[in-house]
């Protein structure tokens, strides 16, 4: 007998745009069995025992490196963090030398969040270990894409037709990114909202709406995934103030009643309360972040499953059973 | 692929096999109330399903699980593109102090059961373990017996043996297929 095999991803996960929409709903579809692991009494199986991760984090992250680590370890993988600070990075050594350092400790997969877009797929092409982005500047956050994805489809089945609106920092975002590049390429329709001054010129290009004004956006949505306001980005002078932005952004009950049906709410955390999304709303009935959180170890558990696959010539054996 | 096939067992004979089998287990168990079916995907727990309702004949309501071996198997570093996983579900009431009936199709080299009672023992501590197969073709690499078997059948590369079930295959049967030129096991 032969078992069905999923097409492969390649050694690298870089972001959401080159993948095909098989490949995403692959991951999807890998990410189901492994929900189930994180329930279990003892939450281990043993997939990538004797594989070494090294997490390098360029910036400082809690919820995803901590979402990384539960995924590596429930699949037996040795990990290792790295971060920015304390390590030689702050002595000026380059991205390159830093992996080719630790490639020399014979590591099998870099998961990388770096604060300049193209860093994952700069690494990528330069370490034959398997690179994974955690987050390149503004460019992709592809894990996190993948987990709303598949948020998006447990509560409101396949995405295809689904009004999805990105709501808030969309030109500071690679969440926003990898949101527009995997909801599209799985058929649903996409917009965005936000003050212009934080929407990126030439945003209608990649086929999305947009709007100015959250209330449209409501009534036109399904799904509202709400970013973070990026108060560390904001010294440019983008909003004129967190209270103003509340007032005229921000995602509130009352908003949303005026719709008057469901709307499923994502946010991919860490939620500025009272400022992009008001307290009764991000712990509504329709809020679905802490399911986001949940399903982030599950894909992030498919992805590096997939990825540990190993050269494609060996596909026939793949199938072999015993 | 190039491959021949010879039927072995029909329906009915596969059916004949299964209700034999369920006495068998009953047979070796003292108290049947503590017994749980767990069957190996994808064709181990149709199997099980089916031992389910034979046991259920005989007035005996077991709780059935299934169990997908993927992640535990011995060859997953060097195999790739991945297999497909399958969903793992405890029987109802899980399998602590329980005497777990595992139940696959074929039993070959081993290997699936090795993994299979790997992943049980890290799901507990069962009281006790009674394998039980639809055929058992030889070939053993590992050390393990059926307790349960339905058919024996001596057979060696590159022929095996499969076992068609209905959700799967579109009947039920046992096949003796001769496969040229492309390796494989079932």
């Amino acid at each position: 007998m032969s078992p069905e095999t999923i097409p492969a991803l390649g050694k690298d996960l870089v972001g959401l745009e080159p993948l095909s929409a098989e490949q995403i709903r692959a991951i999807l579809d890998t990410a189901e069995p492994f929900k189930e692991i994180s329930e279990r009494r003892v939450k281990k199986v043993p997939v990538l025992r004797g594989k070494t991760i090294v997490n390098l984090f360029f910036e400082p992250s809690t919820r995803t490196r901590v979402s990384f680590e539960f995924a590596e370890k429930r699949l037996s993988a040795d990990t290792v963090n790295i971060s920015s600070s304390g390590s030689s990075v702050v002595k000026g050594e380059t991205l390159v030398d830093t992996a080719r350092n630790l490639e020399a400790m014979s590591i099998d997969m870099v998961v990388m969040r770096h604060g300049s877009s193209g860093a994952a797929k700069f690494l990528a092409e330069r370490i034959p270990s398997n690179v994974i982005n955690a987050g390149d500047g503004q460019h992709e956050h592809p894990t996190q894409g993948l987990l709303d994805l598949l948020t998006i489809r447990d509560h409101r089945g396949p995405i295809e037709g689904l009004k999805v609106c990105i709501v808030g920092d969309v030109l500071h975002s690679r969440v926003a990114r990898s949101n527009i590049y995997g909801l599209l390429k799985l058929g649903a329709e996409v917009a965005v909202c936000g003050p212009r001054t934080l929407l990126p010129v030439g945003i209608a290009d990649l086929g999305v709406t947009v709007f100015t004004r959250v209330e449209e956006a409501i009534e036109w949505a399904d799904v509202l995934n709400i970013l973070r306001l990026q108060l560390e980005r904001m010294e440019g002078g983008f909003v004129p103030s967190l209270r103003e932005y509340n007032r005229h952004f921000g995602v509130s009950r009352a908003r949303l009643d005026a719709a008057q049906r469901d709307i499923l709410i994502l946010h991919p955390g860490p939620m500025n309360r009272g400022v992009e999304i008001d307290s009764d709303v991000a712990d509504g009935p329709h809020s679905v972040i802490l399911n986001q959180v949940t399903n982030g170890v599950a894909v992030r558990m498919a992805v590096l499953y997939l990825l540990a696959g190993g050269a494609p010539e060996l596909a026939e054996s793949a199938k072999r059973e015993d | 692929m190039n491959a021949s096939r010879t039927p072995l067992m029909d329906e009915s004979a596969v059916r004949a096999a299964l209700s034999r089998m369920a006495s068998d287990v009953l047979a070796r168990i003292d108290d049947p109330s503590r017994m749980v079916l767990l069957g190996i995907r994808r064709r181990g727990d149709r199997l099980a399903a089916l031992l389910r309702d034979r046991l259920a004949e005989s007035g005996v309501d077991v709780p059935l699980g299934a169990i997908d071996i993927t992640l535990y198997r011995d060859d997953l570093a060097t195999v790739g593109p991945r297999p497909l996983i399958g969903e793992t579900h405890l029987p109802a009431g899980g399998i602590d102090d329980r005497t777990v009936v595992l139940v696959d199709d074929v039993l070959h080299t081993g290997r699936t059961i090795r993994a299979a009672l790997n992943e049980i023992t890290d799901w507990g501590r069962p009281a006790r373990i009674l394998l039980c197969v639809l055929a058992d073709r030889g070939g053993r690499e590992f050390p393990i017996q059926a307790d349960v078997v339905g058919t024996t059948v001596q057979v060696s590369d590159p022929r095996r043996v499969e076992v068609l079930v209905p959700e799967i295959d579109g009947r039920l049967g046992l096949d003796l297929v001769d496969v040229s030129g492309n390796g494989g096991d079932a």
